[in-house]
């Protein structure tokens, strides 16, 4: 019954969400609602299993004193400070001013930004060592890369206009068609296939055909 | 571990030492900050030329080299002439075309890593609705989006212009918070929006805000306007908001995620884009309000360029590698 009972919901909540897309009445539209009702508070309860997890894990660390559990101390630390920081803040723990407040723009967005600012090194430093012209492919891509990037900031049409090159061929134009047309094709191709990849895994999904999801094979 | 944390004291002890050492904002005249770019200039040359003897430089030099060309702008007083691009033209088309006292639903839907990119369109779109007395609707299926369109809103309150408006929430503007369900929640707002905000952003009730109480679902939304770094967010909005429900829908997503739109421009399905950290400052040229869009695009362009080089240098090294190998 542990496999066939979820099996059963599945097949259940996925023929009504398919059904009520092309009957949007009564019952289907009422199921529809419940359904996306259990789906938000399923999503509300795994956002605290998520935080608890990563307690356990975390504590289980420092315990174990395994590979870099110095981090750990710092994951449970900021942890219980925000969340005592925020209960004990009452309704308004949000509001600018407060301590939660504080820490949310002080702390939490620089650190965010920082670890995303990262990306801009590691592209960089990717770029330098692997995308080198050793084929045709690798060369158009190059290309298309090389107008993307100096179009896409106002330094591209600086250099084309003091060069005198035809407004036709500024980098910026030549990036946006690339970005409308070639980009544009492939991204159609992309999506329309990602697409039909989550309808056939959805149907097997459905149909209990697909069951790794519950633990099988 | 004990490298690192000490390496964390040093930055730490550096930064402060700055902020208390140096108080007032170091600003280089235009010409320094010339003769600063043909400094670098000339050490890249230098550094192509050495790679092109045979020295082959690692991704240190990279680092210092992309830290310095994001860092240094700040510093510099440059003026970027920013050109403006069809997508963001339609967008600001399509809000200027609305009636005053339209309702533009904005969903923020990005946490702080993307602020650098989303933050500065989300303060030029508010201050533009603002502005032509549009009433915003505020809303996430990020957790941290609402709290980053009260920063938002926070920042533009100081402007004179915006104060000279005194808007009042709950009727010139509402934040109905974060609403977890991912997709599910635009379609449940499709029958009902008080179906998945009974309550605002403070915990007021949706029936009790001015602004909220009529609206029922999309069909009283004039415009929508998407921010997104990702899952949840435009892709989502377009095949549920749009297709489903007809939202008119506008979009501003990070540099990385916008050309997955880019398909739902020439489809019709998006208004327009505003795309990445350039499409922030395109759009804060045409609403005359300059703001960090416009400030961080010269640490963009210096960014890009440093990759080109190092790009061509790469190169440089790789083919005169093949080269030595064949003979």
């Amino acid at each position: 019954m542990r496999r066939e009972i979820p099996m059963i919901i599945t097949a259940v909540v996925g023929f009504v969400f398919l059904i009520q897309y092309f009957i949007p009445h009564y019952p289907f539209s009422q199921l529809n609602n419940w359904f996306s009702d259990w789906f938000s508070i399923i999503g509300a309860c795994a956002i605290w299993l998520g935080a608890l997890n990563l307690m356990k894990i975390s504590f289980d660390k420092v315990y174990r004193k395994g590979r870099d559990w110095g981090y750990s101390i710092v994951i449970i630390v900021s942890f219980i400070l925000i969340v005592v920081i925020g209960f004990t803040g009452g309704e308004s723990f949000r509001d600018f001013g407060t301590k939660f407040d504080w820490l949310y723009q002080w702390i939490y967005t620089p650190l965010s930004a920082t670890m995303f600012a990262l990306l801009a090194f590691f592209v960089a430093s990717a770029s330098y060592r692997a995308f080198r012209a050793r084929n045709l492919e690798a060369t158009l891509l190059l290309i298309a890369a090389f107008f993307v990037m100096i179009g896409r900031v106002p330094v591209g049409d600086a250099i084309a206009g003091i060069i005198h090159l035809p407004e036709v061929i500024y980098p910026s134009k030549v990036a946006s068609w690339i970005m409308n047309y070639i980009n544009g094709a492939g991204q159609r191709a992309i999506m329309i296939g990602i697409a039909l990849g989550i309808v056939s895994t959805s149907l097997r999904i459905i149909l209990g055909i697909e069951r790794a999801h519950l633990g099988g094979e | 571990m004990k490298k690192d944390f000490m390496i964390y004291a040093v930055v730490l002890a550096l930064t402060l030492l700055f902020y208390f050492v140096i108080p007032k904002p170091i600003i280089f005249s235009t010409a320094v900050s010339y003769i600063i770019i043909v400094l670098i200039a000339v050490v890249l040359l230098f550094i192509l030329i050495r790679t092109i003897q045979g020295k082959v430089y690692e991704r240190r030099i990279v680092f210092l080299f992309v830290g310095i060309a994001v860092v240094l702008p700040f510093f510099m007083s440059l003026q970027q002439k920013i050109e403006l691009s069809p997508e963001v033209k339609a967008l600001y088309d399509a809000v200027m075309e609305l009636k005053p006292g339209s309702k533009v639903l904005v969903s923020l839907d990005y946490d702080p890593p993307s602020a650098p990119e989303l933050q500065p369109m989300a303060e030029s779109f508010f201050e533009l609705c603002f502005k032509r007395d549009l009433k915003v609707i505020i809303m996430g299926l990020w957790p941290q989006g609402p709290q980053q369109a009260e920063l938002a809103i926070q920042k533009i309150s100081k402007s004179p212009d915006i104060q000279a408006l005194n808007l009042q929430y709950g009727r010139d503007y509402v934040n109905l918070g974060f609403q977890t369900g991912n997709e599910f929640v635009i379609q449940r707002m499709g029958g009902s929006f008080k179906s998945m905000f009974q309550t605002d952003y403070y915990g007021t009730p949706y029936d009790s805000l001015e602004l909220v109480k009529n609206i029922s679902n999309f069909s009283n939304i004039d415009f929508s306007f998407n921010l997104s770094a990702g899952y949840p967010g435009t892709i989502e909005w377009v095949q549920i908001g749009v297709d489903r429900f007809g939202v008119k829908l506008g979009a501003g997503n990070t540099a990385v995620q916008a050309p997955q739109v880019y398909p739902y421009i020439r489809s019709g399905q998006l208004v327009g884009l505003l795309g990445g950290l350039n499409g922030a400052a395109e759009f804060e040229k045409v609403t005359g309000v300059l703001g960090k869009g416009t400030k961080f695009m010269v640490s963009q362009s210096f960014a890009h360029v440093i990759v080109i080089a190092f790009i061509i240098i790469g190169n440089a090294a790789y083919f005169l590698g093949e080269r030595k190998g064949r003979k």
